[in-house]
C-alpha cells in the first residue's frame, strides 16, 4: 500500500508535477518521468520500497 | 572433396597477407596415425591451446581452414590476464612490442565529456590494462611459434566437415586441395569460431540472449593526433540515440564501431557511399576531419550466448564456439585466451595419465560458470549501450541526461571489462577451512598475482607449466622438511618455490628460491613463516595454508588432478 500524507501535501506534489510534465512538452514527457523516477530512485535508496511503487502505478493503466 | 581456399592475399591498407601453402599430411598419404589431439581452429584460442599442450608435452594437429590469418581487427583488445598466460606461453615479446597499452576512456555526451574511467593499474604491474592489436598480429605471432614447434601440426587449408567418435577416439573427416582424408585423435578441440560447424554438426544450442541491435565494424587508416583510450559517444547528432567507439590501433589503423538505426539492413549500412559519410561524420566529430581510406567493414549483433556445457565425450569447446559475447569490455578473446588456459593443462595431463577423466568435466564446470558470470556482466553493459527495448533506452537517455548537471548517475556509464575469473566453487579446490583461516592474499580459485620482486623478475616467471608449492619462510622454518619430503614423492609433478624471507641464508630442497625482500610477496599473500600456496599449472590457487601437513598437500594435489589416489 502507498501510504497516506496529508492531501495538501499530495496535492501541492501533483500540481508541482503537473507542471513539470507540461513544461517538459509531450515530446519529452516520458524522458522527463524516467528522469524523475530514477532521482526520486536514488533519494530513496531502497528498491523495496520502489518495487512497491513501480508495482501500484502498473495497476489499472 | 576438394576444399579450395582462397590463394590470393586479402585485401589491406595495412597488413601483408602472407599466403601459407598446404602441405599434405600422412594422412594422404595413407597413414592413419592416431594423434594426442585435434584442434579445430587456428583463431587465437585455437593456436594458444596448441602452444599450451606443446608446453606440456603433448602434441597436436592445428586445422585452419584458409591459408592466411583472419581479416579484419576483430578481437582488437588485450586486457591484462591474457598478456600473462601469453607471457605464462612464452610468446608475450611480439605483442608487447606491436601493441599500444592504454589504461582508460571517455565518454561523452551531447559534446560534453560525461565520463571518464581509468582501469586500476599499480605501480610494479608488468603488462598494462589494456594492449590494443589487431587479429591478423595475434594470428600471426601465435601462428609463427605454432609452425617453429616441433610439437604442433600446424595445417592450412584444411576445413571439417564430419566428426564422429567413440570411447577410443575422435574422427574428423577434413577436405583440403590435395583431396579429403579422416583425422584420428584421442581427443579434439573445437576452436572454429562463432559459427562453428562442430557446434553444428553435433546439433548443440546454445543458451542465453540476443540483443536486437546491429553495429557497424570499420576499420580505416588514418594519422589521427590522438592518444590510445577508449572514446565513446552517446547519443551523437549524427546518429541520434545509438552510440560510437573509436579505438587506436597500431599502424595508423582505427576502430569505429557504431549502432545502426534500427530499420536498416547490414547491406545498406555497408553500402560504401552511406558508409563514407558516417565515417566523415564520426571523424568531424572526433574532431578531426582528415583523409582516411577504409581497410575493412562489418556488421554484427551483440549475443551473450553460451553452451551448457562445453565437453562432449572427447570433444571441448572453447573460445567463440563455446560462447559468444558482446564486444563491450572486450571479452570475446579475453574469454577464450582463458578458456585455452583452463584447458590446456587439464587435456595434456588427462593424456599424461596424471588426471582423472574428472579433470576435463572441471574445464566445462569452472569456464561454464566464469562465462554465465561474463554473460550477466556484458549484459549489463550491452543493455547500457544497446538498449533492448523503450523501456531499457528511456531509462538510459535518463542517466546519459543527468550526467549533464548530476553525478549520481555516472557510474552507470561504467564499461565492465574482461577481468581474470575465481573458479571459488571448483571442485578442483581443497580445503575451505585453511583458505578461510587466511586474512588477505589470493583466495583459492583466484589468480596469482604477477608481483613484481626485488630483483626485477616478476612472480609468473619463477612458475613452470606444472604444479608449484608456493612457501614462505626460510630454510629453518619448521616443518618445510617434511612437506618438500612428500612434494618430492608426488606422483603428480609439483615445483616447489621459496619465497625466502629477507636476510636468510640459501636454504637447501627446494625446486627454486627467491629472496622475498621487504616481505613484499608474503604480506600480498597474508603468509606468515611456514605459510604454503598450492598453484595449478594454469596459475590458479587451489588450496592454501597458514601450516600445510604433507598429507594435506597429498590430497590436495590428487583433488586438484580429479584423480583417485
Amino acid at each position: 500500500m502507498i501510504p497516506q500524507i496529508p492531501v495538501t501535501t499530495l496535492e501541492a506534489a501533483s500540481d508541482l508535477l503537473a507542471e513539470a510534465i507540461d513544461s517538459a512538452g509531450p515530446e519529452k514527457e516520458a524522458l522527463f518521468l524516467a528522469k524523475l523516477a530514477l532521482a526520486l530512485a536514488a533519494h530513496l535508496d531502497d528498491n523495496a520500497v520502489l518495487g512497491t511503487a513501480v508495482a501500484a502505478a502498473l495497476a489499472d493503466l | 572433396m576438394v576444399h579450395c581456399p582462397d590463394t590470393s592475399p586479402r585485401p589491406s591498407t595495412f597488413y601483408d597477407y602472407r599466403v601459407h601453402p598446404f602441405r599434405a599430411p600422412d594422412e594422404l598419404r595413407g597413414g592413419a596415425e592416431r594423434h594426442s589431439v585435434a584442434i579445430v581452429g587456428a583463431g587465437p584460442t585455437g593456436l594458444l591451446t596448441a602452444i599450451g599442450l606443446a608446453q606440456h608435452g603433448v602434441h597436436s594437429v592445428v586445422l585452419a581452414q584458409d591459408v592466411q590469418v583472419s581479416h579484419g581487427s576483430r578481437a582488437a583488445v588485450l586486457v591484462r590476464r591474457s598478456m600473462e598466460i601469453l607471457q605464462r606461453r612464452g610468446v608475450v615479446d611480439p605483442f608487447a612490442g606491436k601493441g599500444l597499452p592504454w589504461s582508460g576512456g571517455r565518454s561523452f555526451y551531447r559534446g560534453q565529456e560525461v565520463y571518464r574511467m581509468t582501469m586500476p593499474h599499480e605501480e610494479g604491474q608488468r603488462h598494462p590494462p589494456a594492449t590494443n592489436v589487431q587479429q591478423q598480429y595475434i594470428e600471426e605471432f601465435l601462428s609463427d611459434v605454432a609452425e617453429r614447434e616441433p610439437l604442433i601440426d600446424l595445417r592450412w587449408g584444411s576445413r571439417v566437415t564430419s566428426f564422429e567418435q567413440d570411447g577410443e577416439e575422435a574422427r574428423l573427416g577434413v577436405d583440403t586441395p590435395e583431396g579429403a582424408y579422416m583425422l584420428r585423435a584421442s581427443y579434439a578441440v573445437a576452436a572454429d569460431g562463432g559459427r562453428s560447424d562442430l557446434r553444428r554438426m553435433l546439433g548443440l544450442r546454445m543458451e542465453g540472449r540476443a540483443y536486437s541491435g546491429r553495429f557497424v565494424i570499420a576499420d580505416i587508416r588514418i594519422d589521427l593526433p590522438l592518444p590510445t583510450e577508449r572514446l565513446c559517444y552517446f547519443d551523437p547528432d549524427w546518429n541520434p540515440g545509438n552510440n560510437v567507439l573509436v579505438h587506436r590501433m597500431p599502424d595508423s589503423l582505427w576502430r569505429i564501431d557504431f549502432r545502426l538505426p534500427d530499420d536498416e539492413t547490414p547491406e545498406q549500412a555497408l553500402e560504401p557511399e552511406l558508409l563514407r559519410q558516417r565515417i566523415e561524420l564520426t571523424l568531424r566529430m572526433v574532431g578531426h576531419p582528415l583523409p582516411w581510406t577504409l581497410d575493412w567493414a562489418t556488421v554484427y549483433s551483440a549475443s551473450a550466448l553460451t553452451l551448457p556445457r562445453y565437453v562432449h565425450g572427447r570433444l571441448a569447446f572453447v573460445g567463440d564456439a563455446a560462447h559468444l559475447l558482446p564486444i563491450f569490455g572486450v571479452r570475446g578473446a579475453n574469454t577464450g585466451i582463458q578458456d585455452s588456459d583452463n584447458l590446456a593443462w587439464k587435456l595434456a595431463y588427462v593424456l599424461r595419465g596424471l588426471g582423472g577423466p574428472g579433470l576435463l568435466e572441471s574445464y566445462s564446470d569452472e569456464r561454464v560458470e566464469a562465462v554465465r558470470e561474463i554473460c550477466e556482466e556484458a549484459g549489463k553493459s550491452t543493455r547500457f549501450m544497446t538498449p533492448p527495448s523503450r523501456g531499457y533506452r528511456l531509462m538510459r537517455d535518463a542517466a546519459l541526461s543527468f550526467t549533464l548537471s548530476e553525478a549520481f548517475t555516472k557510474d552507470l556509464l561504467h564499461w565492465r571489462t574482461a577481468r581474470p575469473h575465481d573458479y571459488r566453487t571448483s571442485l578442483l579446490n581443497s580445503d575451505p577451512a585453511a583458505d578461510a583461516a587466511f586474512t588477505s592474499g589470493p583466495r583459492f580459485g583466484a589468480p596469482v598475482p604477477d608481483i613484481r620482486l626485488a630483483d626485477g623478475s616478476h612472480l609468473l616467471d619463477h612458475l613452470g607449466p606444472d604444479f608449484h608449492l608456493i612457501c614462505f619462510g626460510d630454510g629453518d622454518t619448521q616443518g618445510m622438511g617434511d612437506l618438500l619430503k612428500a612434494a618430492r614423492r608426488s606422483r603428480i609433478p609439483l615445483r616447489v618455490l621459496l619465497l625466502r624471507r629477507e636476510g636468510t641464508p640459501p636454504a637447501t630442497g627446494y625446486d627454486a628460491q627467491v629472496e622475498d625482500t621487504g616481505s613484499n610477496v608474503a604480506d600480498r599473500f597474508g603468509a606468515l613463516p611456514g605459510t604454503a600456496y598450492l598453484v595449478r599449472p594454469d596459475g590458479h590457487v587451489c588450496a592454501r595454508w597458514l601450516r600445510p601437513e604433507p598429507a594435506a598437500l597429498k590430497q590436495a594435489l590428487a583433488v586438484a588432478c580429479a584423480a583417485q589416489e
